[in-house]
């Protein structure tokens, strides 16, 4: 029996691969790109009108859904392929007052967050989820997807979609109207929700400034009168020269003190949220700091890293399985080994 | 020459009738499949993108095909020559197992016409665990289809092809023993990315690859006792217990390791508490442990292991746990959020019966026409 001599062989390769591809190095959260765009969403300032989803739905082609039955207007249970944008309501007790926790009310605007490490992204075997390196949004691409719903399955926010009902379906998501044909970005002109928001809640700008514009917020004094822009915030900001509606002045609600989608969210999201309700209230996720597509990669590339691992082990099983082939074979038939 | 042999017989038996006719209704389901979509006959939804389709069919469906591995590794790798006489069975079962995982995977892909973009480098993600499985799973049915060439060969009497193939079989049966260890540790994997939406109990992170790969080896020797002792019950062939008993301890081994890792994990990343909090969910961890515990329990003693029967159950029931364990991990424990939920239709699973149906027919009518089994008879039972 000379399983040693393989033991040594495959463990000998497998060592040296481990070591020589570096199996401690992890993967970090990526990072956004320099000029990356976002959108700020103020829930205290939503209205709930739902004009950015009418408006949403014009842009992306897409039918209005009776949810509940016979209803008169779009009404949408959740997002779908025929929903890219939602306004959910939060609603406790009496519901009587906006933006409060208890018997009180709130709005959540739901698309695609954008992720700075989008797992959508991460899991694509096609790269059919593309994450664009100057303005960093995640664009689908159905010319090359092959319908595995990898994506669906990881999305932390359930956001990517898939056409169950057609017999050529396909993956369905905010692409912040920046897709191939629509291209609102690239043209210069704001996403469609926050082109045609009336108070500011959803706010176009750089990731960058958004953040700022964010972290100021929640700092303030609560009734502490302050300037809300309305379009694009700092028109001009990184190149992206937006005009929108004139700003607004109004006194500043009670926040919460964190701000949805900063780095410590898996990585964070190009879209922010504040809000007055806290968040998982708001049906957002309480996510880990390292986000889930990083680890994922890690495991990968620990094993898989230039195929360093994958080819010692090839080495020393040929050479086991020629050992223990070659020699008895003299008149054997095909699978080889030994006539028992 | 191959001391192989058809086992002979009427071919166009009733049992064969039976799952022919199973694989009859699965192609009519399929075509509307393709002709109306997913939803037209699946309960497959956006928040359960994956059903039994991908779980059962792929995900445990391959695993149950690691018979072809699991003999590879002993035989070859650990140069137990011994074993060989159940090679041949267990790599056509493993190429039906696998061929059908594909098949199933093909069907289930929302846009399958577009498939081979995975081939295509420029597009590969090399992060992706799926492109991982989706190459690894395709390379190995080509070798497997290789491996299972041999008793096609012989039977027409292809002797110059065949000569050529056993001077590099010994690559063909490395790359056999290497692909289904990358891919069988990714199919655990695959959960990674999906973070908190698998439960905590079975979010097990950078530990899946190896439970996955461990649980899928056991599987593998246990779907060869499976299957030897069916085929002798069913085909009247002699069966060599003692050969298959000697296989208890390397299973023994693997469940031990399974365990460790799997409750090792749960107490290190403090997530114990779950065990008994967390409801029906609670259930399914009784359920699956309960079913690995029982093997290994019946397998410790050797005095069991000689006794037919029980070799079989305990075999029987580490294939239920290792698809258990699938299950729970991808579609039972699986939590995208209030709003959603599913469960199979009677389409997904007539399906997935009438691909199971066609598997052991195609077995039973090839054995029957190609030297297969070792010669019959002859054999010490
Ligand atoms: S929210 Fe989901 S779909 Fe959008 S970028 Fe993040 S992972 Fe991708
Ligand atoms: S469904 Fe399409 S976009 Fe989503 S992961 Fe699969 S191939 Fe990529
Ligand atoms: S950015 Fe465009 S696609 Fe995305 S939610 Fe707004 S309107 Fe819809």
């Amino acid at each position: 029996m000379k399983r040693r001599d393989f033991l040594k062989a495959a463990g000998g390769g497998a060592l040296v691969a481990a070591t020589t591809s570096g199996t401690a190095q992890a993967r970090p959260n990526k990072e956004p790109p320099a000029n990356a765009v976002g959108m700020l969403y103020d829930s205290t300032l939503c209205v709930g009108c739902q004009a950015c989803m009418t408006e949403c739905k014009k842009i992306n082609g897409m039918p209005p859904e009776q949810a509940f039955g016979d209803d008169m207007w779009d009404s949408p249970a959740d997002l779908s392929e025929k929903t890219l944008n939602i306004i959910k309501l939060y609603r406790d007790g009496d519901g009587s007052v906006k933006d409060r926790e208890t018997d009180g009310f709130a709005f959540v605007k739901r698309h695609c967050q954008h992720c700075v490490d989008a797992g959508c992204v991460s899991v694509c075997p096609v790269t059919a989820m593309r994450k664009d390196a100057k303005t960093g949004i995640v664009t689908h691409h159905e010319d090359v997807c092959i319908g595995c719903r990898y994506c669906v399955y990881a999305c932390p926010y359930n956001v990517p979609k898939y056409e169950f009902s057609k017999a050529d379906g396909q993956i369905r998501k905010c692409q912040f109207c920046n897709q191939a044909g629509v291209e609102r970005i690239d043209q210069g002109l704001l996403p469609g929700c926050v082109e045609v928001c009336p108070t500011g809640a959803s706010l176009f700008g750089t990731y960058s400034d958004l953040k700022a514009e964010a972290e100021r917020r929640v700092a303030l004094q609560p009734g502490e009168n302050t300037v809300y822009p309305r379009g694009m915030l700092n028109p001009g900001s990184g190149g992206y020269a937006q005009p929108g509606l004139p700003p607004h002045e109004k006194p500043a609600p009670q926040y919460q003190p964190e701000v949805f989608g900063d780095a410590d969210d898996s990585g964070g999201t190009q879209v922010l949220h504040i809000a007055a309700v806290p968040f998982q209230k708001l049906g957002l996720p309480d996510l880990p700091e390292r986000s889930f597509a990083a680890r994922s990669e890690t495991v990968q590339h620990t094993i898989y890293g230039g195929a360093v691992l994958p080819i010692a082990a090839l080495a020393g099983l040929v050479y086991a399985a020629r050992r223990s082939t070659v020699g008895k074979q003299e008149g054997d038939d095909s699978t080889g080994g030994q006539q028992s | 020459m191959s001391q192989h042999q058809p086992v002979g017989g009427r071919v166009l038996t009733l049992p064969v009738l039976i799952f022919g006719t199973l694989f009859l209704v699965a192609l009519w389901i399929l075509a509307q499949r393709f002709a109306f979509g997913l939803g037209a006959v699946t309960n497959l939804n956006n928040g359960y993108p994956w059903g039994v389709w991908v779980v059962y069919d792929i995900v445990i469906g391959t695993a149950f095909g690691c018979g072809g591995l699991a003999l590879a590794l002993t035989v070859y790798v650990m140069n137990r020559g011994e074993y060989h006489p159940l090679v041949r069975p267990a790599v056509l079962a493993s190429l039906f197992g696998y061929a059908l995982g594909g098949a199933s995977a093909f069907f289930d892909m929302g846009r399958y016409w577009n498939f081979y973009n995975i081939f295509i480098p420029s597009n590969m993600n090399l992060g992706s665990v799926m492109l991982e499985v989706g190459l690894c799973v395709f390379a190995y049915v080509i070798i497997l289809a290789i491996e299972a060439a041999p008793p096609v060969l012989e039977k027409f009497g292809m002797k110059s092809a065949l000569a050529k193939l056993n001077r590099v079989l010994f690559v063909v049966i490395a790359l056999g023993v290497l692909l289904p260890l990358m891919h069988q540790s990714s199919l655990g994997s695959l959960l990674i990315a999906a973070g908190d939406k698998v439960h905590p109990l079975w979010q097990a992170n950078e530990m899946l690859p190896l439970l996955a790969l461990v649980s899928a080896i056991a599987m593998g020797f246990s779907i060869v006792i499976f299957e030897a002792s069916l085929s002798a019950l069913g085909l009247k062939h002699p069966l060599d217990r003692p050969l298959l008993a000697s296989m208890a301890p390397i299973i023994v081994g693997l469940l031990a390791v399974f365990l460790a890792v799997r409750f090792g994990e749960l107490l290190l990343a403090g997530k114990l508490g779950y065990v008994f909090s967390s409801g029906g969910l609670s259930l399914a961890l009784l359920v699956e442990t309960a079913l690995f515990a029982f093997p290994l329990v019946v397998l410790l003693n050797p005095a069991n292991r000689q006794r037919a029967k029980l070799l079989f159950v305990a075999a029987l029931a580490l294939l239920l746990a290792g698809a258990v364990w699938r299950m729970n991990a991808f579609l039972i424990g699986f939590q995208p959020g209030a709003g959603y939920s599913y469960f199979p239709s009677t389409q997904e699973l007539l399906v997935t019966l009438g691909l199971v149906a066609f598997e052991v027919m195609a077995f039973i009518v090839i054995v029957k026409m190609f030297p297969i089994f070792k010669g019959h008879g002859q054999q010490a039972a």
